[in-house]
């Protein structure tokens, strides 16, 4: 790792303050994905600003119904709470499907949002990656891209985002709340706060330096038979291939979104319109203007078989 | 260098460390502690599992200042050659290991783990979100991160169930 200078944030005022004012510097909750890439020296902050103990960790009923859920709680705490259970259990079926025990203790809310993609080439600090460093091409499209995304892609980069979290969040329609050195919050809807790569696929998401995630809000809960499936090369401990998150509403209707295929938690309209027709139908529409490679083209087929295994969920319980 | 002081099985310690010192070099290389074992680094294994303040984590992945304060379990301190945590003996008696490499971690682990179930946390081999149910399936799914290369998996699972009380399945 790179030097650098630590401290501990004692407020959400002074965290973003300090990030306003220190040049390089970076808030570091979990640390499960950022400590990952400093030793690798893919990530190479001068200054990390400790936000474990600023308060972020409760969640909370909203006005509205819903539910707030701080950024620094932790994915196991996530998981295992009983309104998330009872309520939203597609989020904690997909936290419970990503990574480990060990890992979810720590990984947090924010930080899972944050993680940065699994593309070996992100990681290889030898070979051209136009992530990593603008402008110096992709090694993937050429190499060993069976994990990587097959739509919302670009020339420059066809990494996929690997949260399995942030699947059933866009799901969910949930927000993103953020606070900024001058003390003003915004609310992003999730649909909008992660970026497809197009030619800056450096840049991943809508935060400015420095603006720290304080929360995400969930709306309401929307009932409905719940649903999470991840494919993987091993039954645990891997990231997706491809995974599915869905809610089927007892008036037929649907919703899908789904993960492993697209440089963020991809969701389509006319997939979710799609639902009476079939799960072929819904891969159909949620697929349309993919342009795989030829090593992920299986994650066409893949898409599809998952959307069926999860109708046959549905319907034994029904 | 930074000061930080830990509380490490049960004892208080005062350290200077680079900011960059992960909570497994800092007990290994600073404390001289090296029943915790580095295996990946990267969070990928499962050998550097600790236990701090009461939950299991990866030692690897951690900054040791980020832990001021805080109390760490490590294999040292869940027991002693000549008086074994029921874990340990469990994984004696059960021959749950090949190298040993992976079975500081491994211990770790399952005994924080076992608190999880206890504290009714799910997992994804949970059938019903609204109760957590023992099983084998359960142990394997919860203990995933923690990887053994000889593949001591079957022993290692003989060995929990033991120690939970539910003996053979
Ligand atoms: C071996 C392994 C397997 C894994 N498998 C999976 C998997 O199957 N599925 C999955 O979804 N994930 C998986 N993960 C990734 C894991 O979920 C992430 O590492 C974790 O969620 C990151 O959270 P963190 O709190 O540790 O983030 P950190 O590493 O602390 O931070 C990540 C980023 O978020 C920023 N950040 C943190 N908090 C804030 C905030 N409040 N405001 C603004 N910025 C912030 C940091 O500056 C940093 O850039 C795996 C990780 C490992 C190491
Ligand atoms: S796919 Fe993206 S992350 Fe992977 S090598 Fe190409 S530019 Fe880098
Ligand atoms: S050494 Fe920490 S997980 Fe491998
Ligand atoms: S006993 Fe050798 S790695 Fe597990």
């Amino acid at each position: 790792m790179k030097p650098f200078t630590y401290s501990r944030a004692a407020s959400v005022q002074e965290a973003a303050q300090t990030a306003a004012s220190v040049q390089g510097a970076r808030f570091i909750a979990g640390g499960t994905n950022l400590l990952d890439l400093m030793k690798l020296q893919i990530e190479t902050p001068t200054h990390l600003i400790d936000v474990n103990h600023i308060g972020l960790n409760r969640i909370e009923a909203t006005d509205e119904g819903g539910l707030r859920i701080g950024a620094l709680v932790r994915n196991t705490d996530l998981a295992a709470n009983e309104v998330v259970r009872r309520d939203y259990a597609v989020l904690s079926r997909a936290l419970l499907a990503g990574a480990s025990g060990q890992l979810r203790n720590k990984a947090t809310t924010a930080g899972n949002l944050l993680q940065r993609t699994r593309c070996p080439y992100f990681y290889d600090t030898r070979m051209p990656c136009n992530k990593r460093k603008p402008g110096s091409g992709c090694a993937a499209m050429k190499g060993i891209s069976r994990g990587l995304a097959i739509i919302g892609t670009s020339d420059a980069c066809i990494a996929q985002h690997p949260s399995d979290m942030a699947v059933a969040m866009r799901l969910l329609d949930a927000n993103v709340e953020t606070v900024t050195a001058d003390g003003t919050r915004r609310s992003i809807p999730i649909a909008d706060f992660h970026l497809l790569p197009g030619d800056t696929p450096h840049v991943e998401h809508r935060l400015t330096p420095g603006e720290l995630i304080a929360a995400v809000t969930l709306p309401p809960p929307i009932g409905g038979t719940q649903v999470y499936r991840k494919v993987r090369d091993r039954a645990s401990y891997a990231f997706a291939l491809v995974s599915v998150a869905a809610v089927f509403g007892e008036d037929g209707s649907a919703r899908f979104a789904f993960g492993g295929i697209a440089p963020k938690p991809w969701r389509v309209d006319a997939a979710d319109a799609a639902v009476g027709s079939g799960p072929k139908a819904v891969a159909d529409a949620a697929l349309a203007g993919a342009q795989p490679t030829a090593q992920n083209a299986f994650k066409q087929g893949l898409t599809a078989r998952t959307l069926a295994s999860l109708f046959r969920q549905k319907e034994a319980r029904a | 260098m930074d000061a930080v002081e830990l509380t490490v099985n049960g004892r208080d310690v005062h350290l200077q460390l680079d900011p960059r010192t992960t909570l497994l070099d800092a007990l290994r290389e600073h404390l001289h502690l090296t029943g915790t074992k580095k295996g990946c680094d990267h969070g990928q294994c499962g050998a550097c599992t600790v236990i701090v303040e009461g939950r299991r984590i990866n030692s690897c992945l951690t900054l040791a200042v980020m832990h001021e304060g805080e109390n760490v379990t490590t294999i040292e301190g869940l027991g002693s050659p000549d008086n074994l945590h029921p874990m340990q003996r469990a994984f004696v008696t059960h021959d749950g290991y090949q190298c040993g490499y992976c079975t500081p971690g491994q211990i770790c682990s399952a005994v924080a783990m076992l608190e999880e179930i206890a504290a009714d946390i799910p997992s994804h081999a949970t059938q019903d979100l609204g109760e957590v149910e023992f099983s084998d399936a359960e142990l394997r799914e919860r203990m995933s991160g923690n990887i053994c290369r000889c593949a001591a998996y079957p022993n290692i699972i003989a060995a929990i169930r033991d120690v939970a009380g539910e003996g053979e399945a």
